[in-house]
């Protein structure tokens, strides 16, 4: 074991299913011999050829239909968009075809796509680069999105989701690239994808998240505790479709529940998430389902987005109000 | 003044279509007559009739409710069946709405045509050993896909080749560019099919594009572009060919566009072309018809007759009865049936809702 960086364990993954099965490709804008704009696909050309990873023309909607062509020839790609802001120009391919192609052909062609693409706010970067738009893919049956928060589970989610004969688009938080190392097993392992993890237990008030907030939402449990709360972290890790069942367990045992996304209040996937709990486990509340988001604006200019963005001070301050309702 | 002349970067590509057979029947270029036997040029033709009854009796079908969705093909004969005639069995076909007939003659079964036009999942389920897709509704977003199909031939050491077939409006499409431009890069072995009926629906030609052909769209990514007289069936049949074989020996992909002409509305779903076209020009197509100057061609070769024709007709007709008749007889389509297709790994919050909808119907 080793204590890598979250990007060091997606390029072991990637790195590790290459070499497993051929099928497997690399693609995108920069992935071969640049090894990757954050060094992601780094040195993955060198080890397993240019058959196997390779760059593209710059188009998004090309890099797509690429994958879902390749797929139809029996191939496992996995195409990078470079940031997931870029998304807008390949739309059509992943939600009109990808998606949809196990369900248009009655079963019978199996669509084998992991989608990579970074996203994330916190790392000043330029317009269109640090998006949350996970909320857009998520209200798109056919597809799953994963959104790991850890080195590990970034590991082990990906070579899941590449494994997964129907299409992943797999979101990698810029922040936690390089912000946090863990300990990643140097064997191949999988996590299961459509389950969400109770990353701390407690029991007074539950907060559900995913990303880079979970970090946030630890953060805040650790000084939620000096005041003598108890809260349960509960990681989404694939935001659609949703793993209710450990959500709805968590809020039954704890009655009080904070939702807390990066994403704009009006999107996300925390309004799914409300309204699960709303559903379901109306009985069990003692409060009222409580939701930490970005205000609706676009995302701020890189300046200004600490301001903008969630985090811990907002986490604890709502999960004290909660809790006191 | 300015400076530079511009004049001089106007140059574009003086693109003629290809002919073989005028429009009276007639052979007006010899050089280019298809390698095809007497016997392979009847069958070449019978198809073609095939597909105007096929369109004929779609069109009825439609008008009587018993078929969904249809957009005719009737003047596409030459195009759509000479572009076939071309392809090997296992090459891939990346047809778009329009371009049923190709598919079922690449190997759907014709009553999984129908029901796809019904709108039942079962019509897209191509059988395993045909090599397609079910039809693209949007329109050039096979273009990225027929790319990647070849990247996949190549990579596979196939010698088949990947068709994608679009219109004359779905050359304006960012998708087209970018699935020529990305086949071209990687020099795969694709042929992009552009039937170039005039009409966008409503919108004429001359109002998707200020160049000259669309064949010339080849030039923005240094690949060959090549226009051809889409009503005549032997010079679509020899282009298709030397696109095929060019493409299959590893020279890159093709843009091909045929010149041609749909008789019918856009779609069966409310479109008037009278809004937009004068009886004059429909009548001046209707002199162009591929099915009249081929079977004149073959008529005067003594390989073909009224009789043949008749009894060919017949033939297709029982063919048509029996495929709209099996596609009627399908199972009614359940809410749990699109859960279960949605995904190949059903997810357990999906599953559960699989559960609850088929506790209830039994």
């Amino acid at each position: 074991m080793a204590k890598l960086t979250m990007i060091k364990a997606i390029n072991q993954a990637l790195d590790q299913e290459l070499k497993r099965d051929k099928r497997v490709l690399v693609f995108g804008e920069d992935v071969g011999r640049n090894g990757g704009v954050f060094r992601a696909t780094d040195g993955l050309q060198k080890e397993n050829g240019e058959d196997q990873v390779f760059d593209t023309p710059l188009a998004e909607s090309g890099i797509i239909g690429l994958a879902a062509g390749l797929a139809y020839q029996g191939f496992r790609p996995v195409p990078e968009i470079q940031f997931f802001g870029f998304l807008y120009e390949a739309m059509d391919e992943v939600a009109a075809q990808i998606a949809r192609q196990h369900y248009r052909t009655g079963g019978v062609q199996n669509m084998p796509v992991t989608i990579r693409s970074a996203f994330g706010g916190g790392v000043h970067t330029p317009e269109m680069h640090e998006d949350n738009l996970e909320g857009l893919v998520a209200q798109i049956p056919g597809l799953r999105v994963v959104i790991p928060s850890s080195p590990y589970d970034a590991k082990g989610l990906l070579i899941s989701s590449i494994r997964c004969d129907d299409p992943v688009v797999f979101l990698e938080h810029m922040k936690l690239y390089r912000s946090m190392r863990e300990e990643v097993p140097e064997q191949e392992y999988t996590i299961p994808l459509d389950k969400a993890d109770v990353k701390r237990e407690g029991s007074d008030i539950t907060l559900v998240s995913y990303g880079y907030m979970v970090q946030e939402c630890l953060k805040a449990a650790d000084e939620l505790e000096q005041d003598g709360i108890s809260a349960e972290v509960v990681d989404l890790r694939t935001v659609s479709p949703i793993d209710e069942d450990t959500i709805l367990e968590s809020v039954k045992k704890t009655g009080k529940v904070i939702v807390v996304q990066e994403a704009q209040d009006q999107a996300g996937v925390g309004g799914q998430v409300s309204s699960i709990i709303a559903e379901k486990a109306i009985l069990s509340l003692d409060a009222p389902v409580a939701r930490i988001s970005a205000p609706d604006s676009v995302y701020a200019f890189s300046a200004a987005e600490e301001d903008w963005m969630p985090n811990k001070a907002d986490i604890v301050k709502k999960a004290k109000e909660i809790v006191n309702f | 003044m300015s400076k530079i002349d511009l004049n001089q970067y106007m140059n574009q590509p003086d693109i003629q279509p290809i002919q073989v057979m005028n429009e009276k029947g007639e052979i007006v270029n010899q050089d280019l007559f298809p390698d095809l036997t007497d016997d392979q040029l009847v069958d070449l033709f019978k198809k073609m009739v095939w597909e105007r009854v096929l369109d004929e009796r779609s069109t009825k079908l439609n008008r009587q409710g018993r078929l969904g969705f249809y957009a005719p093909t009737a003047g596409e004969e030459a195009s759509e069946m000479g572009t076939t005639y071309a392809m090997d069995k296992n090459d891939f076909l990346l047809p778009a709405y329009r371009d049923i007939p190709q598919l079922i003659q690449h190997g759907l079964p014709m009553y999984k045509a129908f029901l796809w036009s019904i709108g039942h999942y079962m019509g897209g389920q191509i059988p395993e050993d045909v090599q397609a897709v079910p039809p693209q509704i949007v329109v050039a977003s096979a273009s990225v896909q027929t790319a990647g199909v070849g990247l996949g031939l190549k990579k596979n050491g196939s010698t088949n080749v990947a068709y994608m077939y679009t219109g004359d409006g779905g050359t304006s499409e960012g998708d087209f560019y970018e699935g020529i431009n990305f086949a071209g890069v990687y020099k795969v072995p694709a042929v992009f099919f552009v039937q170039n009926n005039g009409y966008a629906i409503s919108v004429p030609r001359k109002h998707q594009t200020a160049a000259k052909s669309l064949a010339q769209k080849g030039v923005a990514v240094g690949i060959p572009g090549i226009q051809v007289d889409g009503m005549d069936a032997l010079a679509v049949y020899t282009v298709a060919k030397a696109a095929r074989e060019w493409a299959s020996q590893g020279n890159g992909p093709v843009v091909v566009e045929t010149l041609t002409y749909r008789y019918g509305p856009h779609t069966l779903s409310g479109d008037d072309p009278r809004r937009y076209r004068t009886a004059d020009q429909e009548e001046n197509w209707h002199e162009k018809d591929p099915l009249i100057r081929f079977r004149t061609y073959l008529d005067h070769k003594g390989l073909w007759n009224e009789d043949m024709e008749k009894d060919w007709e017949a033939q297709v007709n029982k063919e048509i009865d029996e495929a709209i008749e099996k596609a009627e007889n399908a199972p009614k389509q359940t809410v749990a049936d699109f859960y279960k297709l949605t995904y190949s790994q059903t997810p357990a919050s999906i599953q559960k809702k699989i559960d609850e909808l088929e506790k209830e119907e039994n």
